[in-house]
């Protein structure tokens, strides 16, 4: 009885890990689609990739887990944060609906879709678990047995492929190649041009250097005190990403500054009263 | 602990991306919940792999994960080119079709 039952569960260990783990990549998949910044979306996603290149390891696909970390984690995961960055940080999803309802509506037919999946699953008799110990060991090792596959039941699945990624690299290098269809003016032609405009002829002024903010992303003063929108570079003013220095903003900074202060006094009282 | 564990929890995090599609606008965002569906299959293919103690599992994962690749190349440069002309990475943004 003890060894059939064996048959069709696993260790006591293996179950512990995957409660635990199991856990911790809902938690990441849900992160990644209620996180609002993408940024914090990707990271999420990467560490329930992780976390199923473990369960990989466990299930005995050894070779697959290692690529998982690598390809996933290591090169997918990377470039989807290279995008990202270069689409900008803060693009923060937009809150407003378009469609009225929709969010109700997908989460509606996301959990109908789940409970579906799960009965089915739960409804099949999948009373047969062979484990990989013997397929593994076959031809000396789980990365043998694949190699001996790859190339030869599946060896033009993976002739395509091999196409297929080709392709995909070219179409990359074509989707994102920019031509250029006039030459790039010289600076002595732009500054040429600024003299005969009598546009800012000078240099733009500097961003604004105070005592507390030394960024370039604030803007400095006018002499009566108004910020100038032209002192902060181009890249920033586009994305809207100038921090506000009105007198408000200051004052609400200042006051943030002294409580975090009076707070890190009063820690620093108590370890002292305690030792 | 039964292995069909590995499946139900694979269908659960099926689900969440097939709902993240639906629910966020952020092409990038909307890209990522894709992949996470695709890493849902690769774990019940590895599963199953183990249960019936073959192999063949393991290459349609194998597959998935190069033709995954492929995609996340294609369209994070359709994306980014997207992005360029519209200054926008909104699925909503992309509507020059609509009547």
């Amino acid at each position: 009885m003890s060894a059939n039952l064996a048959a069709y569960t696993t260790s006591s260990g293996e179950a512990f890990q995957f409660w635990v783990l199991g856990t911790v990549a809902l938690a990441g998949a849900l992160a990644t689609i209620l996180m609002k910044k993408a940024m914090h979306s990707a990271l999420s996603l990467a560490g329930t990739m992780i976390i199923l290149a473990v369960f990989y390891l466990a299930n005995g696909a050894y070779f697959l887990g290692i690529v998982q970390i690598v390809v996933y984690t290591g090169a997918i995961m990377m470039l989807f944060l290279f995008i990202v960055m270069l689409v900008g940080v803060t693009a923060a999803d937009s809150l407003k609906e378009t469609i009225k309802g929709q969010r109700w509506w997908a989460a509606a037919c996301g959990l109908g879709f789940g409970i579906l999946l799960i009965a089915g699953i739960g409804q099949a008799s999948l009373t047969e678990f062979n484990g990989l110990g013997a397929a593994n060991s076959a031809r000396g090792g789980n990365v043998e047995g694949l190699a001996a596959l790859i190339f030869t039941k599946y060896v033009f699945a993976f002739e395509i492929t091999g196409a297929l990624l080709i392709t995909a690299a070219v179409g990359a290098m074509v989707l994102t190649h920019r031509e250029r269809t006039e030459r790039a003016r010289t600076q002595r032609e732009l500054s040429e041009q600024r003299v005969r405009q009598g546009t800012h002829v000078p240099p733009l002024p500097a961003p604004g250097v105070y005592a507390r903010h030394n960024a370039v992303d604030v803007a400095g003063l006018l002499p009566d005190g108004s910020p100038s929108e032209l002192t902060v570079m181009q890249t920033l003013r586009k994305r809207g990403q100038i921090r506000d220095v009105s007198s408000e903003a200051l004052a609400d900074l200042k006051a943030l500054e002294q409580r975090s202060e009076e707070r890190l006094g009063r820690d620093r009282d108590e370890e002292e009263a305690t030792r | 602990m039964n292995p069909v564990n590995y499946l139900y929890l694979a269908a659960l995090l099926f689900t969440i991306g097939a709902a993240g599609v639906l629910i966020r606008r952020n092409a990038i965002v909307v890209f990522m919940c894709v992949e996470l569906m695709l890493n849902a299959c690769n774990l019940a293919f590895v599963t199953f792999s183990r249960m019936h103690g073959n192999l063949d599992g393991q290459i349609i994962a194998f597959f998935t994960m190069v033709v995954a690749a492929a995609e996340v190349v294609v369209g994070l440069a359709i994306i980014v080119s997207v992005f360029r002309a519209r200054h926008s990475a909104s699925v909503d943004d992309a509507s020059l079709m609509k009547l």
